[in-house]
């Protein structure tokens, strides 16, 4: 016998069920009086530096139907491009920026909404500029493990064309699925789950 | 955000998950991922900084009764009514360190499996000090703990006759975004695991076993409440010792 490596194996994922809100957004839920406020609700301040952008959108299903019931996490670089995180190293990143939000959709209508900055480039492992980008976290009923995309922004076409992982996909046609459309303060994002749309999913 | 204890950063890429382990996107006994899973393959993406980066939360997001679900909805001098547990554990990463600052999330029903949810129609009554929700931030050691009713089975609309086994949704915060994670707790002896739609959407035995909580009678608090151990796994990290752009990561 060899020796062991002594690893553990990841706690196997489960759906979020469509009571996740109970958990995740208790306030929004009508569970009152336990948290001050949602995590997450907002994101920044009246301090935070860069340009506000709003972002909205829906998950469709494979019949285009938006779900109701979803949970959207967002986590992004600030303004400069450096993360609000212990793991990055290259500077202190705007301390009146969180980086992270999380919305649930919206249940008659099934709308999203992110109130935010543009975010900065950020290099990719080789150190070549990624293009501006957020990092999109997807859960639902439905959904057994949760699934990670990444939104661009369409008014960023030459910093899209030079992005080492948008390059990468090979099936040109499905980069759009990326790619918020609108300029100015407001990006339009709709996550297709499945079908001809459907929404590049990374395995990050 | 942060107020880990101190340890140098962990900078590395994430271990790849073993998505046979974790369930496919396509489940057809759970009916509601038929519409809900992508047809298409994933692209696969080691990790960028965007990827191994993530928020971390500080203790003092905590209320004083954020783990403690059997009062922090209750009206004064009352508790929520059911089966008294604590639930303990620890977090840990694929190379058995322990994960200090993580957050943790919890939800579930009440005692007679009732979520106090508006589009919840069980006619189980709600217990009106019994909220369903709390959260916790691990230790130094990776450990949390939380107060708790034991939640009762639940009827749900997939089959004629299904119904979820006893469970408590956990949602977890590592370090990294790629860490995140929402799983399911279950308890020992229950016989209703091995019939669940949700718990079959796991291809592997021993991937569900992992997530069975085992009754921890030491812990067992006498006159009390009893208490359940439940450990939990995130993404182990690569050494950064071997990655050759450091200055890239």
């Amino acid at each position: 016998m060899v020796q062991s490596l002594g690893y553990l194996k990841e706690s196997a994922s489960q759906t979020a069920g469509p009571y996740v809100h109970i958990g995740l957004t208790p306030n929004h839920a009508g569970i009152g009086g336990v948290y001050d406020t949602d995590l997450g609700a907002t994101m920044v301040n009246d301090k935070t530096l860069g340009r506000r952008i709003t972002i909205t959108g829906r998950v469709l299903d494979g019949t285009g139907t938006p779900l109701k019931d979803a949970l959207l996490e967002i986590w992004q670089a600030d303004a400069a491009g450096l993360y609000n995180s212990p793991s990055e190293l290259r500077g202190s990143a705007d301390p009146n920026f969180t980086g992270w939000s999380r919305c649930a959709t919206d249940g008659v209508t099934g709308e999203y909404r992110f109130d935010t900055i543009k975010p900065g480039r950020v290099p990719f492992r080789d150190g070549r500029p990624m293009a501006p980008h957020i990092s999109v976290w997807i859960v639902a009923r439905g959904i057994n493990l949760g699934l990670n995309t990444r939104m661009y922004f369409a008014d960023e076409e030459a910093a899209n064309a030079e992005d080492p992982v948008l390059a990468r996909i090979e099936h040109r046609v499905r980069v759009t699925t990326l790619i918020a459309a609108g300029e100015g303060d407001h990006y339009r994002f709709d996550i297709h789950l499945q079908g001809e749309r459907e929404t590049v999913f990374f395995d990050i | 955000m942060s107020d880990l204890p101190n340890r140098k950063p962990e900078t590395g890429a994430f271990f790849a998950r073993d998505r046979l382990w974790h369930p496919p996107g396509l489940t057809p006994g759970y009916k509601t991922s038929v519409l809900r899973s992508p047809q298409k393959a994933l692209f696969s993406l080691d990790g960028t900084i965007s990827e191994i980066t993530g928020p971390v939360f500080g203790h003092s997001i905590l209320g004083e009764l954020d783990n403690d679900l059997i009062h922090n909805f209750a009206k004064p001098g009352e508790s929520a009514i059911g089966e008294r547990i604590i639930v303990h554990g620890r977090v840990l990463d694929e190379r058995a360190r322990p994960m200090p600052g993580a957050l943790l999330e919890f939800w579930q029903a009440n005692a007679g499996g009732r979520y106090r949810h508006k589009k919840e129609s069980y006619l189980a009554p709600l217990d009106p000090n019994f909220g369903g929700c709390g959260r916790a931030i691990t230790d130094a050691d990776g450990h949390y703990a939380f107060r708790t009713v034991k939640p009762g089975p639940y009827p749900w609309p997939n089959g004629v006759n299904d119904w979820r086994p006893a469970h408590i949704h956990f949602s977890v915060f590592g370090h990294g975004f790629a860490q995140r994670l929402i799983t399911q707790m279950y308890f020992e002896g229950d016989p209703m695991i091995w019939k669940c739609p949700i718990v079959q959407t796991i291809p592997d035995k021993a991937a569900v076993e992992q997530l069975v909580a085992a009754l921890d009678w030491g812990n067992t608090i006498p006159m009390d409440a009893r208490a359940y151990k439940f450990d939990i796994v995130l993404r182990g990290r690569r050494s950064t010792l071997f990655e050759n752009r450091m200055e890239g990561n």
